[in-house]
């Protein structure tokens, strides 16, 4: 295939990146390169200039790709060439200075400069800055104000935004008198709330900052060199520089004169064409799509993704879907990140915590369980965490008091221990903890080699810091790392949760559904009981029941024993048969001379060490319904003889034990469910240590204990509450066997859940419905138990080929 | 000189499941993956002789079911290190769905 001619108008972040993506998508094998670019450099990191201009870093450092990056891949780059004309008809384009490329393919990445208001007097008769007069946006502007700075004594900024205070806070180490001029009524307006932008107004000016609210500038004083500013109010103030941060203007005049479609920036399709001709591509700041131009940094990485899997044809159903706004000041001495709205609207949950002395603030606004807003000011530690479920839109923990504080986290290794694995660190480049993990696994040992390995650290530098511990704790060595730990199931990298939501958005129905669409199509044994089970609960009678993802005790409705036969035991509710089930019991005991018959814990009679091939015999022969002895589920119910026949009884134990069990029996859960019912507190049934315990305590009255346990812990169970009636307590009871199987991991017994989430918050959801889930948890139930059925009925309708056989005899041909 | 043997048809295996195939006189657990694959082995565990075609299959991987021990069912290595690998039988299926198998061990 003949090579084409990609030309991309602008070298600045967005162009560099794209033209990357394009090489890492082997797009050097089909297009030659050819940049243009107005800055006489390479490409470098435009968020890092307030860097160099408080002095943190020095210019040199925070080049992205250096000139010999393009001659390493090929690429002709016409550095300090800024490109005056595109015949979209010849497909040429002209650069200043003559040049000529003829192109295949173009991209347009101009991005956007500084918006220098209007202002008498901010230009001077040249129609250039006024001497002293600075826009804040290139090196050459960096280094301009730097120069100046040192023989400055007061400097002026006006706006009052990001770059704005990130500029006043590098002028102040060059020793200037810093003010901060702003025209709308608190700083940051576009990310902070009021309390949010007083609160900065008074960090900025413990700094040394001078803040000045609701100035509009009328003029810039000065004849020849700026000498000070008039505002509508009268006032003046003096200065011998002003730094002009007043916002930015895409460079969209190229795209209007070569006849593109341009509103606010140049209007591109999903793909990022402009919408006039599919040769021509737009990312970046010059682009605007539906309706939205974009003026940071993380929109242009996903554009340049789309814009390069789709012109090498990697993917060209590529579609950029529009990006959601996150940032994070990087103000030396300033804590604060801001993500999407700042007021709440009606019907928005809001969550807000503020400790003005400290500095501290924090807002959360939550519109059906998920994060659409936050301020972070002071204490940023749930940054992260926040900003990824903002933008992922993912449903935040019910617990809202663990999103704006981390308890029991004193330090940071805590944090980062706890820290899942698909967090992200870096989200300017999309870089998870995961990722630091592995690139230090390939060798990488310094946090700069692994910047530059994953590009951590490499977007908006906020994160450098984090970047630094996270590599750090990965060559701690002695550190053990198992990411999959808050994993539902090792394979899928996601939390129950998260795991639910996926499930129930992709409508994954089956085990083999999840492996296909979750854990890239590669099965683990180990984890399909667990995902069974998970989707069996949430899917009730529409699960796709797939019998290999169950453990044997679930396929063939038996315990397995250590010599590969079973155990069959029949239900017998609250401990309680007929005479005749008796008989039946003994005559099948006989029968197939079962080697064991002994009385179980949970009040039963097990029949141990029966051949697989003989227990649909032995089912049908005892006519009774499945005890559900063998898996992760409800198994029994016991009781005490309660008020028939006990003269102490003071509730019908018995009653309500074989009510529960027949309610109940089959329900999957995340380990086993052992109940108990007593008739009086004297607990002969021993229902204060079971998962669920009821205790009568008279006047029709039930206590409800959950999370007890007389097994390899022993744990009273904790009071959740009292109950009037038998219903009552079948519905709790039920209420928070499903919250149970909805939250607790795979295996997580309830006298470990119960501790876990503690017994306060479940009393509060169960019995007080403080989250407004306690219907919705009935209705799942009841869905459960609508869908449960007698397993033992396959004795005569086998589920699977051969579903019992023990071996099959081949007949040879 | 070994000899091919058609023990059955691969519909008397649930995908994703294994049952136990006696073959002159000799037990054979024979696996049906979910890919669609055929897989014979010795059918007990060499740790305390679980019966592995009751285990969970994962791609091409067998769990014993009573104490998880992993192995690959390609090649009968142990994978989770605490035990012995185990016997594999060559097998392959006709064109008809039908499993056919050499008595002599590959391993």
């Amino acid at each position: 295939m003949t090579k084409r001619k990609l030309v991309v108008v602008g070298n600045g972040m967005a162009g560099a990146r794209a033209v990357e993506e394009v090489l890492s998508r082997g797009g050097a094998d089909q297009f030659d390169i050819v940049m243009f670019g107005d800055e006489p450099y390479g490409n470098y990191n435009r968020i890092l200039l307030s860097n160099i201009l408080s002095g943190a870093q020095d210019a040199s450092e925070i080049f992205i790709n250096p000139l010999d990056w393009y001659a390493e891949n090929n690429i002709t780059l016409h550095a300090g060439s800024p490109v005056v004309k595109i015949d979209r008809a010849a497909r040429i384009v002209t650069s200043e200075a003559g040049v000529e490329e003829p192109y295949d393919k173009l991209l347009i990445a101009t991005g956007s400069r500084a918006f220098i208001p209007p202002i008498p007097g901010v230009f001077g008769p040249d129609q250039k800055l006024k001497s002293g007069v600075f826009g804040f946006r290139n090196i050459d502007d960096c280094n301009g104000i730097v120069a100046q700075a040192q023989k400055s004594t007061r400097a002026a900024v006006i706006g009052g935004g990001l770059l704005g205070l990130e500029a006043a806070r590098g002028l102040l180490n060059h020793g200037c008198e810093v003010h901060v001029v702003h025209l709308a009524k608190h700083l940051m307006e576009m990310q902070l709330d009021t309390p949010g932008g007083a609160l900065l107004k008074a960090s900025m000016e413990k700094m040394g900052v001078n803040v000045h609210l609701e100035k509009s500038t009328t003029e810039v004083l000065g004849e020849e060199h700026v000498s000070g500013l008039a505002f509508k109010d009268g006032s003046t103030i003096e200065c011998d520089m002003l730094v002009v941060a007043a916002g930015i203007r895409p460079n969209a005049e190229i795209g209007r004169s070569a006849g593109l479609t341009v509103e606010r920036a140049i209007v591109v399709d999903n793909h990022m064409r402009a919408i006039d001709d599919p040769d021509v591509y737009v990312v970046g700041e010059c682009a605007q799509h539906r309706g939205k131009v974009y003026g940071l940094v993380a929109p242009l990485w996903d554009q340049g993704k789309v814009f390069a899997d789709h012109i090498t044809q990697r993917n060209l159903d590529a579609a950029y879907h529009g990006s959601k706004l996150a940032t994070k000041l990087k103000v030396m001495g300033v804590e604060l990140a801001s993500m999407g709205i700042t007021e709440p609207l009606e019907g928005d949950e809001l969550i807000q915590f503020s400790e003005p002395k400290k500095g501290t603030y924090k807002k959360l606004i939550v519109r059906d369980g998920r994060l659409v807003g936050g301020i972070l000011m002071g204490d940023i530690s749930k940054a992260a965490f926040l900003m990824q479920a903002f933008d992922r839109d993912s449903p935040l923990p019910e617990e809202r008091l663990s999103l704006l504080f981390d308890f029991g986290a004193p330090s940071q290794k805590v944090t980062i221990d706890e820290m899942p694995a698909d967090m992200q660190v870096c989200n300017c480049n999309g870089v998870t903890k995961s990722a630091i993990g592995a690139c230090v696994a390939s060798g990488a040992k310094t946090t700069k080699a692994v910047m530059d390995a994953t590009r951590a650290g490499k977007g908006c530098g906020s994160c450098k810091s984090l970047v630094g511990e996270v590599v750090e704790w990965f060559c701690g060595g002695e550190v053990e790392e198992d990411p999959s730990v808050h994993y539902y199931v090792p394979c899928v990298p996601l939390t129950k949760p998260q795991l639910i939501a996926a499930a129930r958005e992709q409508g994954l129905k089956s085990v083999s559904s999840i492996f296909q669409a979750l854990a890239g199509g590669v099965e683990d044994a180990a984890s399909k009981p667990a995902l069974a089970s998970l989707l069996a609960t949430i899917w009730a009678d529409e699960y796709e029941d797939e019998r290999d993802a169950r453990f044997i005790n679930d396929r063939v409705h038996g315990n397995i024993q250590k010599d590969g036969t079973f155990s069959v035991v029949p239900e017998m509710p609250g401990g309680v048969c007929t005479p005749d089930e008796l008989m039946r019991i003994a005559s099948v005991a006989v029968k197939y001379n079962v080697p064991l018959v002994k009385l179980t814990g949970g009040q039963r009679i097990d029949l141990v060490g029966i051949p697989k091939d003989q227990l649909p015999g032995v089912w049908s022969d005892l006519g009774m319904p499945a005890g559900s002895a063998w898996g992760k589920s409800y198994r029994t119910c016991k009781s005490c003889i309660g008020t028939e026949f006990c003269r102490f009884g003071l509730g019908d134990s018995m009653g309500l034990a074989a009510k529960i069990e027949k309610r109940f029996r089959g329900i999957d859960s995340p380990a086993k469910l052992k109940l108990a019912t007593t008739g009086c507190p004297r607990n002969c049934s021993e229902a204060l240590i079971k998962d669920v315990g009821f205790v009568a305590v008279g006047d029709g009255k039930w206590e409800i204990y959950i999370g007890g346990a007389g097994g390899a812990h022993v744990r009273k169970g904790d009071l959740m509450c009292t109950v009037d009636s038998e219903e009552d307590a079948i519905a709790l009871g039920g209420r928070f066997m499903q919250y149970y199987r909805e939250n607790a991991k795979w295996r997580e017994r309830t006298y470990d859940f119960v501790p876990r989430i503690g017994i306060e918050r479940i009393r509060a959801v169960i019995v007080d419905d403080s989250d407004g889930i306690a219907d919705a948890l009935d209705v799942a139930m009841q869905a459960s138990v609508d869908a449960a059925y007698d397993p033992w009925k396959e004795a005569l309708a086998p589920k699977t080929a051969n579903q019992f056989a023990s071996v099959i005899e081949t007949a040879e041909v | 000189m070994t000899t091919k043997i058609l023990i059955g048809s691969l519909d008397q295996i649930p995908k994703g499941e294994a049952r136990n195939f006696m073959v002159r006189d000799r037990e054979i657990a024979v696996y049906h993956t979910h890919a669609g694959e055929v897989y014979a082995t010795q059918p007990g565990c060499p740790h305390k002789m679980g019966p592995l075609a009751d285990g969970l299959i994962g791609g091409a991987t067998i769990l014993c079911p009573l104490h998880d021990r992993l192995f690959d069912l390609r090649t009968g290595q142990n994978l989770s290190g605490d035990c012995t690998d185990i016997q594999i039988y060559p097998v392959s299926l006709t064109e008809d769905g039908r499993i056919a198998m050499e008595l002599e061990p590959a391993t």
